[in-house]
């Protein structure tokens, strides 16, 4: 196992490194000037070259790369052009926020979607199938962005029931587990939730259902084995591919959402990440990127993990 | 005697209480999507200036407020009068108000003022801070250096004789050299690159910041709120702020923004989402919109080949544009434009080209220029789908596209990223940025000389010096700029912008269209708020029920 655990993360260097190389240069390649949040629209010549120099923008690009790859290393993520605030705090608060609301969207959304997937699939072709699966396609037909505007004109503007916007009463630097701050949570992971709540529910429908037309459950059955029993076997043999597509839509959740971010002004690393691109902050940009995607890298390695220990049959593949 | 003891404490608490509860908050959605930069010198344009700029900062002259009516014009800030020396124009003397404080204490004089102008123009200065360069630098082009000659008086030279430099010092804010130094004092000794240490120290400067406005930041959280106070001690008494208590929210979506008022999180909401306007007017919130010193236009192409090079066109285009309709179009949220500032105003010049609706004209002259609804003329013209003050630029395009056809013109717009069209318009229609673009959609402030005029028509500010996009070339512009410029009285430069805007509309330079009228929707609570003709807004008189 050890030796599979050293492999894996051996695999993650270079994907780690590439997608770094690409960030950069993707946002290097982007057309616009990467001062224009600094610099004005009437700007000399003579400020124009002045600016550039001392953001280092002068430098050769494989030097920036250089320079900024070596930094990263060390945790240092530069400084934001446009607020001059290190990104690296930047990036972190906003993943925090981020975190708290893909768990609270991944909670509800994995656990209602395996809930409707199982039964599903369980009771495939009948009416409860039929009814769990409208809800899943439209889980993930539905644009969520729309959902939230929707959610908000109804709860917050209609009813007054919940906060449209905001990470608590005074944001969320003093965030507290409390109705005051959770209230705030309420829509946006609901409207977070339900891509991964439709995804997973037809996955994991889709599973169930094979598991139960393979031959082995007519061989447990006709050893007399209990619903109970099956329902477990089902479970152990659906486990590892579930927890793939969750994996991957954690990772999802984990990115934040620019939109539904934006809708409900939750100041997370989709929020910044928006902001980022509005600005062209690149610095602010590639840092957050960065970030993400190691989020994304250590996330997968996890679930491969998860799933070797669960179907030790992958480790030997 | 016990229970009298009591009864007095809870008595005393009680009045406590509530003087705890009439204190006034008043919580702003801006339409940012971060704090703009509160370290003196705001980034996000005139929004910027608005909310962290002139809330917790002053500079030497200032813009008067306190009319809806009026244009607003400039007056006395932290100089209490300025006068250019007789024999050599480039110096100026400004009279510094005395007994003023900055948050922090310190007191306010030629040093302060000395600093300041150090802090962006000069680079050996320990102060100096590169990312403050650009969004004050250019709006005040021709400032050079600041030399004290007393604690009250300074004198501040240009590099060449310049009458609007009272109003381009309305954007350099002074800052606490104290409070900065203190900061700096207190960067670890770990840092040690002199450079390093003086942006760590702004950095630190701007979490806790200290001007000489009515306002003091007391709570700061980047990207999510800035709480300011108000300042008590504030010098000019008529302007000490009513509430107590000011939070300022960037909320970047219009939907969300006029949810926020909506759902009472906020009691104020900039540029609400125009279609929820009669909602939000049905359910008792007010609603302010003023017209303000912006232009949406078209920028003309005059290089070599542009279909614009045509007087006739010009003013034919200007002619075909029913702007009431373009109006009803955005729910009444913009005042129609005849031009770069409105009838009225010190600058308007009453031109000779009157811009109207009166498309029979129009055809006429674009049959006179050889078009026809068989043979239209092909325009191009390079939009984009969103950006700071470009109000719906998308369906404003698309209605200017329709309406013209109706005037022999085929328009065709080509629509890229915000960013990328602000950049381009630095390079010129020259450039193969333009795309072979013959005009050029990007709005602009329009409250100081050089912004509203001199950048688009001087032949000196053709690109890449600056907005000249168009390549206007004219001895009569340069004529005309020189004499504003190099005229020292107020009212008699005032005279000299008027004969420039007169000729602007009358070679036509742009196509214009709308001004923003500024739009903010509010609760019902809030009283004493005066809309004026400009992009800023003075809190102090603002109370709430």
């Amino acid at each position: 196992m050890l030796e599979y655990l050293l492999k894996r993360i051996l695999y993650a260097v270079p994907i780690a490194l590439g997608v770094s190389l690409v960030c950069f240069l993707l946002v290097h390649i982007a057309p616009g000037d990467p001062l224009v949040s600094v610099l004005p629209a009437d700007a000399s010549q003579e400020m124009q070259e002045q600016l550039r120099a001392a953001y280092g923008f002068d430098k050769p690009l494989p030097v920036q790369f250089g320079l900024w790859i070596w930094r990263a290393l060390g945790g240092d993520l530069g400084f934001s052009i446009a607020t001059g605030r290190p990104v690296a705090a930047e990036v972190w608060r906003a993943i925090g926020n981020t975190f708290m609301l893909a768990v609270f969207a991944a909670a509800f959304g994995f656990l209602l979607g395996a809930f409707l997937g199982f039964v599903a699939g369980y009771y495939r072709g009948t009416w409860v199938d039929r009814a769990s699966s409208a809800l899943a396609v439209a889980g993930i037909s539905l644009p969520h962005y729309w959902l939230g505007m929707v959610l908000v004109i109804i709860f917050s503007v209609q009813l007054n029931w919940l906060p449209a916007t905001g990470a608590g009463p005074g944001g969320s630097a003093d965030w507290e587990w409390d109705w005051a701050h959770m209230r705030h949570l309420i829509l946006p992971a609901l409207t977070m939730s339900v891509i991964p709540l439709g995804i997973v529910a037809r996955s994991v429908r889709a599973l169930v259902s094979d598991i139960l037309s393979q031959e082995f459950i007519d061989a447990l059955r006709a050893k007399g084995l209990s619903e109970r029993g099956i329902f477990l076997h089902i479970l152990k043999n659906a486990a590892p591919t579930g927890l793939a597509v969750m994996g991957l839509q954690l990772g999802y959740l984990l990115g934040g959402s620019i939109l539904i971010e934006t809708v409900f002004a939750w100041p997370g690393s989709g929020f910044l990440l928006g902001n980022a691109i509005l600005q062209r902050d690149l610095p602010l940009l590639q840092g957050n990127i960065l970030v993400l995607a190691m989020f994304f890298v250590t996330l997968n390695l996890l679930v491969d993990l998860v799933q070797t220990w669960l179907d030790p049959r992958i480790k030997r593949g | 005697m016990k229970i009298r003891t009591l009864i007095g404490a809870a008595l005393g608490l009680g009045l406590l209480a509530s003087a705890a509860q009439a204190q006034t908050t008043l919580r702003i959605a801006m339409t940012a999507a971060d704090i703009p930069r509160t370290l003196g010198q705001p980034d996000q344009g005139f929004e910027g200036n608005r909310f962290t700029g002139l809330t917790m900062y002053d500079a030497l002259t200032a813009w008067d407020l306190s009319s809806a009516d009026k244009p607003s014009v400039l007056i006395p800030g932290l100089a209490t009068e300025w006068a250019v020396d007789a024999n050599d124009k480039t110096k100026w003397i400004f009279k510094l108000r005395s007994g003023v404080k900055f948050h922090d204490g310190s007191a306010f004089n030629a040093d302060a003022v000395v600093w300041n102008v150090r802090k962006v123009l000069d680079r050996e200065a320990p102060h100096f801070d590169a990312s403050q360069v650009g969004v004050t630098a250019s709006r005040m082009p021709t400032l050079r250096t600041a030399r004290k000659i007393d604690d009250l008086t300074v004198e501040l030279t240009t590099s060449e004789p310049d009458s609007f430099l009272p109003i381009n010092l309305t954007n350099l804010f002074m800052a606490s050299p104290a409070h900065w130094a203190a900061k700096l004092a207190a960067v670890p000794a770990t840092v040690t690159e002199a450079p390093a240490r003086a942006a760590a120290a702004w950095t630190a400067f701007a979490a806790d910041a200290s001007g000489t406005g009515p306002w003091k930041m007391v709570r700061f959280v980047p990207r999510e709120r800035l709480e300011l106070a108000k300042n008590d001690a504030y010098w000019n008494t008529a302007r000490v702020p009513k509430i107590d208590r000011m939070v300022l929210l960037p909320i970047p979506d219009a939907n969300a923004r006029t949810a926020a008022l909506l759902s009472n999180q906020v009691d104020w909401a900039e540029a609400p989402a125009p279609d929820a306007v009669p909602q939000i007017r049905s359910r008792g919130f007010q609603l302010f919109a003023n017209q303000q010193p912006h232009v949406w236009p078209w920028q003309f192409s005059f290089v070599e080949g542009s279909p614009w090079l045509d007087k006739r066109v010009r003013q034919a285009a200007n002619l075909c544009v029913n702007r009431t309709d373009m109006k009803q179009l955005l729910n009444g949220l913009m005042a129609e434009a005849v031009g770069s500032v409105p009838p009225g105003h010190p600058w308007w010049g009453n031109p000779d080209f009157k811009i109207g609706y009166r498309p029979d004209e129009a055809r006429r002259m674009m049959t006179a220029a050889g078009h026809s609804a068989q043979r239209p003329l092909k325009v191009k013209i390079q939009v984009s789908a969103s950006g700071s003050g470009q109000m719906l630029p998308l369906p404003m395009n698309e209605y200017l596209q329709q309406a013209l056809r109706e005037c022999f013109f085929d328009v065709e717009l080509d629509v890229i990223e915000w960013n990328t069209l602000f950049t381009n318009w630095r390079i010129g229609a020259k450039d193969p940025t333009a795309r072979g673009a013959h005009a050029v959609n990007i709005t602009f402030a329009a409250m100081d000389p050089f912004f509203a005029f001199v950048r688009f028509v001087d032949s000196k500010m053709a690109p890449p010096v600056s907005n000249n996009w168009g390549f206007v070339n004219d001895p009569e512009f340069d004529r005309l700029v020189a004499a504003a410029r190099t005229t020292f009285d107020a009212a008699a430069r005032d005279t000299a912008l008027a004969a420039l805007h007169k000729r602007i509309v009358d070679e036509t330079v742009f196509l214009w269209v709308a001004h923003d009228v500024g739009p903010r929707a509010m609760s019902p609570r809030v009283r004493g708020f005066v809309p004026p003709q400009s992009w800023f807004v003075d809190f102090s008189p603002i109370t709430m029920n």
